[in-house]
This record gives C-alpha cells, structure tokens and sequence, in this order.
C-alpha cells in the first residue's frame, strides 16, 4: 500500500479490478449530493475523522468540484485518544488533496468545562464529541456538516436522510424528519439551525473498499494487518495504552490484527486478521459474519438504541 | 452475502408498501436473513430484543424497526433502507411505513423504487392503504408491482383465496392514471414460502419465488426523450493551470449525452457544442442517464445554475413555462388550498409557487376524480401552479427527472408535496 497520496490529478484515469457498475452508480449519487448541498449552503464543512469513510467522502468531494479547489474546509473533531499514526495520517492526506483542516478539540470542549470527562472504570470520550462538534458548528457558523455514515452500519442510521434536519439545539428527531422524494434536496433552514449531509447513504461497507482499491487510496496502516499488545474485553480486542488500560484479571497478549473501523481509542476495537492490502480486505469483508460496528465499536453494544441515543443528541 | 462480482443486471431499488401488519418488515428481515445479509451480532440482538418485547419467535421485523419507539410499539414509522446482495444482483430496500398518518415516508421511500413490493394480508384481502400505495407507487412512476400475498399459511395456503386477491390487486392497478405491470405470489414471508425459497405448501403456483422474480426484472429505463442536463454548479477554478477552465455539473437525465453534440441552453436558447465531458474528474466521450458530468461548452455562453442544457437534435424538446399542473402527493397537517404560497424547486431551480387550482383529489376506492376545494395531509390530487420564474421541463410520464418537484412550507422549511408535472403551460 502507497503511504503517499496520489493527489487527485484532473483528467486522470483510475484502473479497477472488477466490475465497476455498481460503485460508478454509487459515486455518480454521492457526488450530485456534495455538489448540490455544497451550492445550496453558504457554508458546509466536511467532517473527517482519519477513518476509511471519510477518506472516501473527502476524496469524492474534492473529484465533484475538479479542476477547482474544494470549496469548503474539512473538520476534525479530535477526542485526544487517538491513534498516533492516524493524525499523522490525517494531516498528509488533507494536505495532500488540497483540503484547508480545521481541529475540534474535544481536550478544551473538558478544560473549559462544556463537558466533563468521563470518570468511570472505562472512560471514553465518545459521547462527549456530541458537544465539542455542536460548539465548533455554532463558532464556525457552518450551516451543513458532511458526514461519511453509512446507513449500512446501525439499524437508526438505517433511518436517516440524506440531508438531514438538525434543530437549534443540534439535536435529530427521527419521528418528524422531512420526507425527501427523489434525489430533490431541501436545503432550506433558518439561522442556527444546520443540515447533516450524507453522501455515503446507500455505500457498504464493501463499496467503500472497492472504490479504495479503485482509485488506490491511502489509509492509516492500522486497516491492515500489524501485531499489536491487545486484551480481550467484551468480546473486543482493546489496544492496550493510551486510554485503555488492563484490568486486574485482564491479561494483555499480542495478537495479529487488523482495525475495521477507526474511531475513539478508547472503544474502537480490533479484529484478528491477516489481511495486508485492499485486495484481501475486500476479500475479508465479503465473507465477514459480523457486523462493521457490532465487531470493533464498544459504544454501540451498550444498549440496543446507542447510537440512536447519540445520535438524537448531535452525534455524527 | 455481497459478493465482489454483483451487478450484472445493474442495481435494483425496491419499496415495501402495503398495510400495517401485513408483514412489511417481517419479509425484509426474510430477506436479509435467507440471502445470508443477516450477520451474527445482527441475529443475536434480534433474538433478545424478541424476547424483550414478548414476541414468541425470532421477529425479523426487528432487523428494519430501528427506532426504539417502532421496536415498542411493534410498527414502522420511518422508512428503513437495507442493501443485499446475491451473486446476480445489488439490491437497494427502502422498508416503508403502513400506517396512513406515515404515509410521507412511504412516498420518501418509494420514489426512488424500481419495482413496489405491495403486501396484502390473506386473511384481511386489499384494504384501503394497500390501494393508496399502489396507487402512490404508481404515480411515483415505479415500473412494476409485486403483490405479495403473505399469511397464506393462516388460510392453509388456499389457492381461492390468493386468487381472489390477485385478481383485485391487479384489477385496481388497471384502472389507475398510470399503469404496471402485476405479479403476484403467494407466500408466507414469516416462514419463509416462496420467499427465497420455493414453498412445497402452494403446489398451484407455478411462478418463481420473490428473490428469483427480482433478479430476473428488467428496470432499464426506456422511452428517452434525449440528454439533458439541470445545471447544479458552474465549476471555475479562477487560477492556476485551469485559469480558463468553466465546466457545467450536473446529472445527465432523459437520455446520453456525448462530446460534439449540439446542445440547446435553456430557457435563454442559444444553441452551441459540448467540447468535453467528465465523470468524476475522468474525460469520457459520452455519458448517460444518471451520470454525474461536467461539460465543458465549444463557445462562450451564459449558463448558469438552473438553467439546462438539452440535446438540440433529440425528439422532444423540454418546455419553458411558469404554469404547471402537476399531480401531488400533500404530505403536511397544513392543507394544500387555492391562493396558498410555497417554495417549489424543480432540478436546480428554486422559487416560490402560487396555487392557482386544484382540479380534483383521488378517491382511492372508486378512483373517480372528485372535486375539493383543499388536499388535506396524505391526499393525492391534481394542482395547478403559478411560478415566480419560469422552469424548464418535462411531463414527468415523459421524463421523471425533468418533471419532478417539490413544494415547501414557508414557514417550517418542511417539505410539503411531491408535484409530478403533467403539463406545462408556456
């Protein structure tokens, strides 16, 4: 896998390994969609988390606008528990495509007291990033907020929009969300309030790989096999260090695996694999019998509505 | 499970419809669940969350009620969308609501459908929501119906009773304004008959199993009326090596469109040459419906978004007009009445539309076209409409993606209706 990204060079042509039709389709939607929210909003952003979709989404929204700059920065929001190479990570590919970043943190949403940390037995910061990006929404002034979920990936995501109505308070109320015939988007709002967009609705997480291996994007080497010091804890594989820690009756060993979701350090989990580039990826993830989230997310196996609990609160 | 070489036939989207408790979800789950879709952690949280809310089998409903309140409640409110895959075919399910007051999700759900799965209940035959989605659908411009005939297992799978449905459903769908093709099959979506499977229960029937109509179903569009394109965005990068460069974006709709042919700019008339075309950021030659282009023009025009660039040589031309009429679904507590204003936007243009009159609603049992002086939430009826600027159009039977629009509320932002164009007045 190239660690360098190749920049989006107007006019070039993307090889592929199969059939394409379907992920042209895919790319044909989600790129009307960047476009048309991008020209009826004064002013998108676009969320991006280090993570295989949003790489994905960012790399579509800089081809809907070429040979012209993108027309909108790109946020972060960073919860301080990361994966080291995923900042490293973040800033080159960004960097790379042309893209203007803007950093959320979620460090000083805690020291300036718009949120408290966490002080249980396992604290995560995951909830928290719910604030940190309302209050980066409101001082920025963005009125629509890209974001790369996926209705594939949870059963209340399975219930969004495309363009999604949030009210003043930032918050989803999945009984009364506008209907949205056809491919027409209402972008209409009034002040404070915003619109979530997502792109990658009707994208799995299959077509997400393919169209990594078709345009030979560049991830955090933590998508790919590495070994790595993990305990096993609610039937996850934890990275130990950092944010978590080993319980007493914990016992940290070293495991072959792979990341399929990068999110907070502190619940993102990893899976065993031995799969060293894109192709066996896809070939992972095509036999896969578990879920993207229901494998490596510790904040949605909970209860059986987390994420529509977050999401009602602002989350992405 | 998905599989790498899918789509040979090209992606499918399908829309449940049908009553509440006729089993909408019930067969999505079935679905999911006998193409394999279904994944372990999936299954298991299904298997509690039935054993939470007391129902006594596994409830494959659960897998598309992703709502806490649908799960309690045991009802679909909003419309859930799922993606399977089987070695012929992607397929794309938007899982919609049968409770009347949802009917606005339904309407979400089902326009984008190739093809409306309609569920009737055996035992309870065609009720009044199973007439008004199939009459929605119609109007939505799905290009066939399915009806499935579920439960036959609690009327012991009676060939009669299936008949009889049949026989109403397709009868009903004859009569409508617009329309399709009807195909049913008997099944029972909660033991899986005729689902993905061929049941041993309905020796009568002699056609295929609902997966293997679907893979087989031809939802090629036909009948283009040429290339067009409803500019989004003109795209200038204003410096640099593409100092020159101004490139039109928009989703080619109605037919192709190719590098050298001559294209209209409407509704300003002037008539030039596409120089270039390109499809997500790559040159290509020619593009065709549903693609996302940036075309590059031969001569210095005025084009801007909203306007629309058409085949100049293609057979129908799209019309420029400030009054339409339009068929349309209402989908807001405030009534639709003559003398109310709204927001409208059709492709890429937005103003504000002035309703001028209504003709008629629906009645959804004798079909007639009855006089009303208002379209009340989940009416359907026929408008006509006064435009702040003119569009430029299609009859939404000629082209879809040129004849469709929305109506939205001035107040709440809301969207209030889906207008399909049946004439424009220019």
């Amino acid at each position: 896998m190239s660690t360098h990204t190749p920049p989006v060079t107007f006019g070039a042509s993307a090889g592929a390994g199969f059939a394409t039709t379907h992920l042209d389709a895919l790319t044909d939607e989600a790129i009307t969609i960047i476009r048309e929210v991008a020209t009826e909003c004064e002013n998108p952003v676009l969320l991006f988390s280090g993570g295989k979709d949003s790489a994905v989404l960012l790399h579509l929204a800089v081809l809907a606008f070429a040979p012209a700059r993108l027309p909108f920065p790109v946020m972060h929001v960073d919860t301080g528990h990361n994966f080291d190479e995923v900042i490293e990570y973040r800033d080159r590919f960004v960097s790379d495509l042309g893209a203007r970043l803007v950093v959320a943190s979620v460090q000083q949403s805690i020291d300036s007291g718009r949120v408290v940390e966490d002080t249980g037995p396992r604290p995560s910061r995951n909830r928290l990033q719910s604030v940190t990006l309302l209050d980066a929404l409101a001082e920025h002034g963005f009125d629509a907020a890209f974001g790369g979920g996926r209705r594939d990936e949870d059963k209340a995501r399975a219930k969004e929009r495309i363009l999604s109505f949030r009210d003043r308070q930032g918050r989803w109320d999945p009984r009364q969300q506008r209907p949205e015939p056809w491919d027409v988007l209402n972008a209409r709002i009034r002040k404070g309030e915003h619109l979530r967009a997502f792109p990658l609705s009707n994208w799995t997480e299959l077509d997400i790989w393919q169209y990594i291996a078709v345009h030979e994007l560049p991830l955090p080497t933590i998508y790919y096999t590495h070994t790595r010091t993990v305990v096993e804890r609610d039937g996850m594989l934890l990275s130990v260090g950092g944010p978590v820690v080993a319980e007493p009756h914990e016992v940290p060993y070293e495991a072959v695996v792979r990341y399929r979701t990068v999110g907070d350090a502190s619940c993102t989990g990893a899976i065993e694999s031995t799969a060293a580039n894109v192709y066996d990826v896809i070939a992972e993830v095509a036999a896969a019998r578990i879920t993207e989230r229901g494998a490596t997310r510790a904040d949605d196996t909970f209860s059986e509505s987390a994420m529509e609990d977050r999401k009602r609160e602002g989350y992405f | 499970m998905s599989n790498t070489a899918t789509a040979q036939r090209g992606t499918l989207r399908i829309a449940t419809a049908g009553s509440v408790d006729d089993g909408k979800s019930t067969l999505i789950g079935r679905l999911l669940h006998d193409t394999k879709t279904v994944f372990e952690d999936q299954l298991a949280a299904v298997v509690k969350a039935s054993r939470r809310y007391g129902d006594g089998e596994t409830n494959l409903a659960l897998l598309t009620d992703g709502l806490r309140a649908e799960r309690e409640q045991g009802i679909t409110i909003d419309v859930a969308h799922r993606y399977f895959a089987t070695p012929n075919r992607s397929f794309i399910v938007a899982d919609t609501p049968g409770h009347a007051q949802y009917t606005r999700n339904m309407v979400t759900g089902a326009s984008n459908a190739d093809v409306a799965i309609v569920l009737v209940d055996a035992r309870h035959g065609v009720l009044e929501q199973t007439r008004r989605h199939a009459f929605i659908a119609t109007l939505l411009g799905v290009k066939s119906i399915v009806v499935a005939v579920n439960k036959m297992d609690l009327v012991g799978w009676d060939q009669a009773e299936f008949d009889c449905i049949a026989k109403e459903v397709t009868e009903y769908v004859r009569a409508l304004p617009t329309p399709v093709p009807v195909t049913a099959i008997p099944m029972s979506a909660l033991l899986g008959d005729n689902v993905v499977a061929a049941s041993v229960h309905t020796p009568w029937y002699d056609g295929p199993p609902l997966l293997d109509w679907l893979e087989q179903f031809d939802a090629y569009p036909r009948g283009e009326v040429g290339g067009r394109l409803h500019v989004q965005r003109v795209i200038r990068p204003q410096g640099g090596e593409f100092a020159d460069f101004r490139g039109y974006a928009g989703v080619v709709n109605g037919g192709g469109l190719a590098v050298g042919d001559a294209v209209t700019v409407l509704p300003a008339g002037t008539t030039t040459t596409i120089r270039a075309m390109h499809r997500a950021g790559k040159p290509v030659e020619s593009a065709a419906a549903g693609h996302a282009v940036v075309i590059e023009l031969a001569t210095k025009v005025d084009v801007s978004r909203g306007d629309v660039l058409a085949m100049a040589t293609s057979g129908t031309s799209p019309i420029v007009g400030e009054i339409v009429d339009a068929d349309i679904c209402w989908m807001v507590e405030q009534p639709l009445v003559v003398g109310s204003r709204w927001w409208f936007k059709h492709g890429s243009r937005t103003g504000r539309a002035t309703v001028t009159g209504i003709d008629y609603h629906h009645d959804l049992v004798s079909l007639a076209q009855e006089p009303t002086h208002e379209l009340a939430l989940n009416a359907l009826g026929h408008v006509r409409l006064h435009l702040s600027e003119p569009i430029v159009a299609d009859r939404y039977a000629d082209n879809p993606a040129g004849g469709r629009m929305i109506l939205i509320d001035e107040a709440t932002n809301s969207t209030a209706g889906a207008a399909m164009i049946t004439a424009v007045i220019g």
